[in-house]
């Protein structure tokens, strides 16, 4: 049986299922219940109706295998597992991973519903299975423990563990895991772990320990599988083209001329497109190109996102436009009716694209029967491909396995398989494996994007200035996913008493998703930019206006201060650059971001020369891997300020590759980015994007102490900066 | 049919000689460190080097590559052993990983021409390559690195 350190299993016809059969040692199957994890004896997971990969393998010879969920480079592909053999007391250097099977019931986490899934978004991965897994882990070590006192005939209550070791100081005697394992049993029931019995901090020996990422070595040579690498028997390749305009359906295409194409084998009628099954990937391809398609029309057509952004302005002005309050509290109305002063400001952010480095695709294989099928898919959320692949094709969700492999790159997009559901319907259709990828120019025009918004904050002071009454509208396209919404509540950094969110929803019909951070981006960029706008009026340094006048929270206020200090907020820069501030909140977690920006006033442009960030992430499992995650969160953020921007025009994406729709690259990149967390025993809560939303704000800030002028819309294009300077 | 070699090892292979090189690497000779990223010479994910220059295989047809010699991110050490591919691991360079391998190609073509790049000619150099997970200043950090201790 293969010990080898690989990660993913490099060759997909070994399927784990195969790992279960005759190799001694002893296996840990969890399964979760309400009152969180347990692990299953193997008698009782082999009565269940599927059968069950073991979450913890531990073998005679001492290596042990755990299972893990998602790699997308946020680290928790390691972080997972990492939290089992911290309570386990497991040798790391002993520990192999491998991907956990597409069965959310076995390896979720509860959602608000009590649904087990295996979502990662929000890059909330440690967060939600901290405390599962760490109970598991304990248990595992427990059943370990027990079976030595048993074998040596003494109180379980005087043993100890080293990393892979049981050992009795009394007597001195020790048995390594991989000796228990040989002889030992999972007992029935499990011993039960009280939460008193985990580890305290102080006692973690890999926790908190930055301990590398087991990726990095595939990451480096070019081993590390991607669904897109896989490459299976017989295996056939496809592309496809979808309709320009969003919600589109394919009506008639030059079917005889594209058949009649080299190597193509077959056309296949898809909901939003056409399907294209070649021999190769560059015919599959060509064909594509090829294609002349007549499409349905639907209320999309026609649709052009910049009037349609200037539309929303007079929805916010329309009294009888129907509203959403999304959160209410105090007397929003005594707190207007009485202030001294009120502040309002307008804002509007565009579309962004994920645009994730490997493009969209999947590669699926039914059994000869047609009555099973095997996905590869690079997933954020391996239950919720199982069902949609599953779904769309009329199949039980038990008679589809998707298998992970590593994403390049998610960021929001990966956690919907739309692309994997179409890579099954085209492999039932030729009755061959099939990878369909799709073309950098399809992920762009059939993206699903974050949604473009307009905002219109308003605040109200006291006499002293301090802020009592805020209210914030937000107009878009809110999906019913919070794609709008997400973001508008301050209460966990701002207590103001007299708070009123409200939503106006416009149904659009173009494709919205989830996007790194999603709403946060552009509510805190209105958020923070009209805190800034206030402090400015009261002549207060932007710091001390949120400490004094924003009722800020006890944690808001420790990130506040740690970045400050970092950044040396006070101390006078280079003459051409200034400091700005901006205050960030995510999954959770609290941060802390200054910018120190110049500008090129002749040609617009907004340069971003240092960033600092201070977050409060709870205890942090993997403070290396956290902190590079938190400079990709920087960046994506950066990115998102000051270049991203996708438009709609005659209801088709304009932009088309990475020509048109521009991203960071390195010679826009900060020379510094400090990141620092602040020390802390709470639950760990999401970093990977607690950066993101703080970068706007921060320079539209920075740009206004340079140049006494406000950006009202993001991204900060040549245009609109040189339109605000001249403003 | 065109013949060349990859990673030191002739390879000559029956496609249509307009076929981009990447998809003759990937799907024909079987190596997928090279990867697809945009297929149109913008983000450099599928950089190998040809007779020693860093290209753009979506950019570049199979009947371009006759006699070259090709080398991706299998064939530039045999165990992970170029100096990049240390400093990129030192650093925890990659995270998602899918532009790394053509991050390394470009990188390993400066560091062959200029052994001890400044930070500008590391930016210049490296400025085509897209890396969405926006890891670049470790990239720079890890080819300083490989510079050091290369």
């Amino acid at each position: 049986m293969t010990t080898t350190m690989t990660f993913a299993l490099k060759s997909p016809e070994l399927t784990r299922r195969s790992m279960l059969a005759g190799i001694g040692g002893m296996t840990f199957f969890f399964a979760f219940g309400t009152d969180g994890a347990r692990i299953l004896p193997p008698a009782d997971a082999a009565t269940r109706p599927a059968p069950l990969s073991p979450w913890v393998r531990i073998l005679p010879d001492g290596n042990i295998t755990i299972l893990t969920i998602t790699e997308m480079g946020q680290g928790s592909g390691t972080s997972i597992p990492l939290m089992i053999a911290e309570e386990m007391d497991a040798d790391w250097n002993k520990v192999t991973l491998d991907w956990a099977p597409s069965n959310p019931e076995v390896y979720g986490w509860p959602d608000r519903s009590g649904r087990r899934v295996m979502t990662v978004t929000g890059s909330r991965a440690v967060m939600m299975y901290w405390n599962d897994l760490r109970t598991a882990g304990a248990q595992v070590r427990k059943v370990l423990i027990g079976n030595a006192a048993e074998h040596w005939g003494v109180d379980a209550a005087t043993l100890r563990t080293e990393p892979s070791a049981v050992v009795d100081p009394k007597s001195g005697k020790r048995l390594s895991y991989g000796e228990i394992a040989a002889f030992g049993q999972v007992p029935s029931p499990l011993p039960a772990v009280d939460k008193s019995e985990l580890k305290a901090r102080k006692d973690f020996r890999l926790i908190g320990r930055s301990v590398p990422r087991r990726d990095l070595p595939f990451k480096v040579n070019g081993s590390a599988q991607y669904s897109i690498d896989v490459k299976l028997p017989g295996m056939v390749y496809a592309s496809a083209l979808h309709a320009p305009v969003s919600g589109n359906a394919p009506e008639k295409w030059n079917d005889a001329a594209i058949k009649a194409m080299p190597g193509v084998l077959a056309t296949v009628k898809l909901p939003h497109g056409v399907g294209i099954v070649a021999e190769s990937f560059p015919q599959a391809m060509a064909a594509r190109r090829a294609l002349r398609v007549t499409w349905s029309r639907n209320k999309v057509d026609g649709f052009d996102s910049e009037k349609a952004l200037d539309h929303y302005a007079a929805i916010h002005a329309d009294t009888s436009a129907s509203v959403k309050i999304v959160d209410a509290k105090g007397d929003i109305k005594a707190a207007f009716d009485g202030a001294a002063k009120v502040y309002k400001a307008e804002y509007r952010s565009d579309y962004t694209y994920h645009a994730q480095m490997e493009p969209l695709n999947a590669v699926a294989r039914f059994n000869d029967a047609g009555d099973r099928l095997e996905v590869w898919d690079g997933s954020q959320d391996l239950g919720r491909s199982r069902d949609l692949v599953a779904r769309t094709l009329g199949m039980k969700p038990e008679q589809v396995d998707v298998h992970q492999c590593y994403l390049g790159g998610g960021f929001g997009r990966r956690s919907l398989a739309d692309y994997a559901a179409e890579a099954a319907v085209l492999a039932r259709e030729v009755k061959r494996p099939v990878k369909l990828v799709w073309t950098r120019e399809e992920d762009v025009a059939h993206g699903m994007f974050r949604p473009m918004t307009f905002q219109c904050l308003e605040a109200a002071t006291d006499a002293s200035g301090k802020v009592v009454g805020w209210r914030h509208c937000a107009i878009g396209d809110d999906g019913g996913l919070n794609l709008i919404t997400g973001g508008m509540r301050i209460s966990s950094y701002y207590g103001l008493p007299n708070q009123q969110l409200e939503l106006r929803n416009v149904d659009e019909g173009v494709r919205i998703k989830h996007w790194r951070a999603v709403a946060h981006n552009f509510n805190l960029f209105a958020i923070e930019t009209m805190v800034d706008a206030m402090a400015a009026d009261q002549n207060l340094d932007p710091v001390e206006f949120r400490l004094q006048q924003m009722s800020i929270t006890p944690k808001a206020r420790r990130c506040a201060e740690a970045v400050a200090k970092m950044a040396d907020w006070g101390a006078k820069r280079p003459d051409d650059r200034a400091l700005g501030f901006a205050m960030s909140e995510r999954s959770g977690s609290l941060g802390a971001c200054v910018v120190e920006a110049s500008i090129d006033r002749r040609a617009g442009t907004i340069r971003v020369h240092k960033v600092w960030v201070a977050a409060d992430g709870g205890v942090i499992v993997q403070p290396e891997a956290a902190k590079a995650n938190v400079e990709s969160g920087i960046v994506y953020g950066l990115s998102s300020a000051l270049h991203e921007r996708l438009t709609v025009r005659d209801g088709a994406v304009e932009q088309s590759n990475f020509g048109d729709y521009s991203v960071m690259r390195m010679s826009d990149m900060p020379e510094v980015m400090q990141v620092s967390f602040l020390d802390s025993d709470g639950h760990p809560t999401g970093l990977g994007e607690i950066s993101t939303p703080g970068m706007a704000p921060a320079i539209a800030n920075a740009f206004h102490k340079l140049t006494g002028k406000r950006l009202y819309h993001m991204p900060f294009t040549p245009e609109r900066v040189l339109a605000a300077l001249k403003a | 049919m065109a013949s060349f070699s990859v990673n030191g090892k002739p390879v000559s292979v029956d496609a249509d000689p307009k076929t981009p090189l990447l998809w003759v690497i990937r799907d024909i000779v079987g190596l997928t460190g090279t990867k697809y990223g945009c297929g149109a010479g913008f983000c450099g994910a599928c950089t190998v080097h040809i007779d020693g220059r860093a290209q753009r295989s979506c950019q570049v047809q199979v009947s371009a590559a006759e006699g070259a010699q090709v080398v991706t991110i299998e064939g530039l050490s045999p165990n992970s052993s170029h100096p990049l591919q240390k400093a990129w691991v030192t650093e925890e360079v990659p995270q998602c990983g899918y532009c790394q391998s053509g991050q390394i190609m470009k990188a390993a073509e400066l560091l062959a021409s200029n052994p001890k790049p400044t930070r500008q000619q590391i930016v210049t150099h490296m400025d085509g390559n897209i890396c969405r997970c926006g890891t670049y200043n470790r990239i720079i950090a890890a080819i300083q690195r490989g510079s050091r201790e290369g």
